[in-house]
């Protein structure tokens, strides 16, 4: 199977200075710069100098505060966590829908969707009922002594939820592509499942359980509404890095919020452009319908 | 695709299968049921009590202005953005693709704080905008901006694949015929993503809708002026409000989940799923 993206039809490349055959040129291509311009690099430059402003030290003291590494480290380390089991069970979730087709698969597939039609505010407060020491998961596993909710467990357990779904969508369309004839050759030719899932199906979905771990992950780090009222929100316990950069804004302090919030936007950045390379090694037929983090 | 006869029947396959069911109901299924039971903890007349709060329904008029404002400025110049991208060459397009999609993988809360940086008291505007009395952050203008800062990708990036597999041969075809821009555009390019355009709109009506962390940085957070539906939700639940909380976020559920599924029964009346988002 070819995994090289061919070029559309009609696509090809004029250098600039040629007069488009088009009309309209002039009008979308200013209208698109002004857009961008005004929306995204005006705020982001101001996001990208305001560290600076007052030195270099300055933003290096507010980054080498304990408090901002805790709250760092605590949200990549659970978005680590979050996306790691997220890859697991959207694999399983991808592979039941699929290969399997149960009954009730287009139940099944409808609630793979949630996270996604949830506001991050309504999956928050529901998440924290349900896993709250009173909740209907959190009261049994309080009586294990497991506690869940306001502890990093709680945070990693809200973004495996809104993670999920990433992993699914992404998977699961390249899965669709992929010949079961493939599996049903290697079965014949005496291969155990493990062999099958080991050999034949994860070298083929490599590409893609890695992009869903990059949109899970990405979104996992960033992510605020769906955590912080799960999380408690204990300084050096349960303190994530967005949360931590509206407390510094609370106190006025511009140079530590923007301080932690130029380190976000810097893995943003770069979890998107570590995407977008991967997303190139997906089929080809999907490579142009694939979209990204939502 | 064609619907194949399942795979395997084995022993496995059975348990993977309840295995993956049992992921669903607990890690999915669980949450929309617990958010259903919490809003009818006092019956239906609970949740059209805590609709009816003045404060509430303030939330609800400000909420539904904000999707008014954000979605047609976003699909507007995401349309043409779009247009411009896939129907034209020009040097770092890839870098103008990167900062479109960038609002996408950004924090909320980073998404709020770039405002504060530019129109807050010590921001790069502050000082001009509070000489001449005008509020940004903090107000009206500030949740305008970061919502549409966080909905800013959604319909260029649904509508661009439709329209690099569509190619440029049907608008040059167009132009040679003797069409101007604006038959081009309206005429040619538009009818064929009309379903990709309606589903990004979805999608950017339901961020917009629901938007929290970015908001929330932004807004001053006085009920009744500044709080969106999201906004509102925090301050009844951290008040102990638990009935009018979820009451009011069973509600937004109802609404995004409706534009979420919309989106998909679309994609399926349509014969394919599309994992566009």
């Amino acid at each position: 199977m070819s995994h090289s993206v061919p070029q559309a039809p009609g696509l090809r490349r004029l250098p600039f200075g040629v007069p488009a055959v088009i009309p309209g040129r002039t009008l979308s291509f200013g209208l698109t710069l002004f857009w961008v311009t005004a929306l995204v690099v005006l705020p982001l430059t101001a996001l990208a100098t305001k560290p600076f402003g007052r030195g270099f030290k300055v933003m290096l003291h507010a980054l080498g505060d304990a408090r901002a590494l805790h709250a760092l480290a605590l949200s990549f380390g659970c978005a680590l966590g979050a996306a790691s089991l997220c890859t697991l069970l959207g694999l399983l979730l991808a592979w039941v829908l699929e290969r399997v087709r149960p009954p009730g698969w287009r139940l099944l597939d409808a609630l793979v969707d949630i996270p996604f039609a949830l506001p991050t505010a309504v999956a928050g407060i529901t998440l924290t009922s349900l896993y709250a020491p009173t909740g209907w998961i959190g009261a049994p596993l309080d009586r294990l002594g497991i506690k869940v909710a306001f502890t990093p467990l709680g945070i990693t357990l809200a973004l495996v939820f809104v993670g999920l779904p990433f992993v699914v969508r992404t998977v699961l369309p390249v899965l669709r592509e992929l010949p079961r004839e493939l599996e049903e050759a290697a079965e014949t030719l005496g291969a155990r499942p493990g062999q099958i899932a080991r050999r034949v199906l994860l070298p083929a979905l490599a590409p893609a359980l890695a992009t869903g771990f990059g949109l899970a992950f990405a979104r996992g780090v960033g992510e605020y509404g769906s955590v912080i009222f799960i999380a408690g929100n204990r300084p050096m316990v349960s303190e994530i890095a967005p949360l931590l950069i509206v407390i510094r804004l609370q106190e006025f302090n511009y140079a530590g919020a923007s301080a932690i919030g130029l380190v976000m936007l810097l893995a943003a950045a770069l979890c998107l452009l570590a995407i977008t390379a991967l997303r190139r090694r997906l089929p080809a037929s999907l490579g142009v319908r694939l979209g990204g983090a939502a | 695709m064609s619907v194949s006869p399942p795979l395997r029947r084995s022993p496995m396959a059975l348990g993977l299968t309840l295995l993956a069911w049992l992921a669903a109901v607990l890690f999915l299924l669980l949450p929309l049921a617990s958010l259903g039971t919490e809003a009818l903890r006092k019956g239906l007349g609970g949740v059209l009590r805590a609709l009816a709060d003045d404060d509430a329904l303030a939330a609800i008029r400000l909420s539904a202005l904000v999707v008014a404002v954000c979605v047609p400025v976003n699909t507007v110049c995401g349309l043409f953005a779009a247009y411009a991208l896939t129907k034209y060459d020009f040097p770092f397009r890839g870098l103008l693709l990167v900062l479109i999609e960038l609002p996408l993988s950004v924090s909320p809360v980073v998404a709020g704080l770039v405002w504060v940086l530019l129109f807050g008291a010590h921001g790069w505007f502050g000082p001009w905008l509070a000489a001449h009395n005008i509020a940004v952050v903090f107000a009206l203008p500030g949740i305008l901006l970061a919502t549409l800062f966080v909905t800013f990708p959604f319909v260029a990036r649904t509508v661009m694949p439709v329209m690099e597999s569509q190619g440029r041969a049907p608008e040059e075809a167009a132009t040679m015929l003797g069409a101007g821009f604006g038959s081009v555009f309206l005429r040619v390019t538009l009818p064929e993503i009309r379903w990709a355009l309606l589903s990004g709109v979805l999608l950017c009506a339901a961020r917009a809708l629901g938007e929290f962390g970015a908001v929330s940085v932004v807004s001053g957070h006085i009920p009744g002026q500044t709080e969106t539906v999201p906004l509102h939700i925090e301050t009844l639940y951290n008040g102990y409000d638990t009935v009018g909380a979820f009451s009011l976020a069973a509600v937004l559920a109802l609404c995004s989940g409706a534009m979420v599924a919309s989106r998909t029964l679309m994609d399926w009346l349509r014969g394919r799923r599309s994992v566009a988002r």
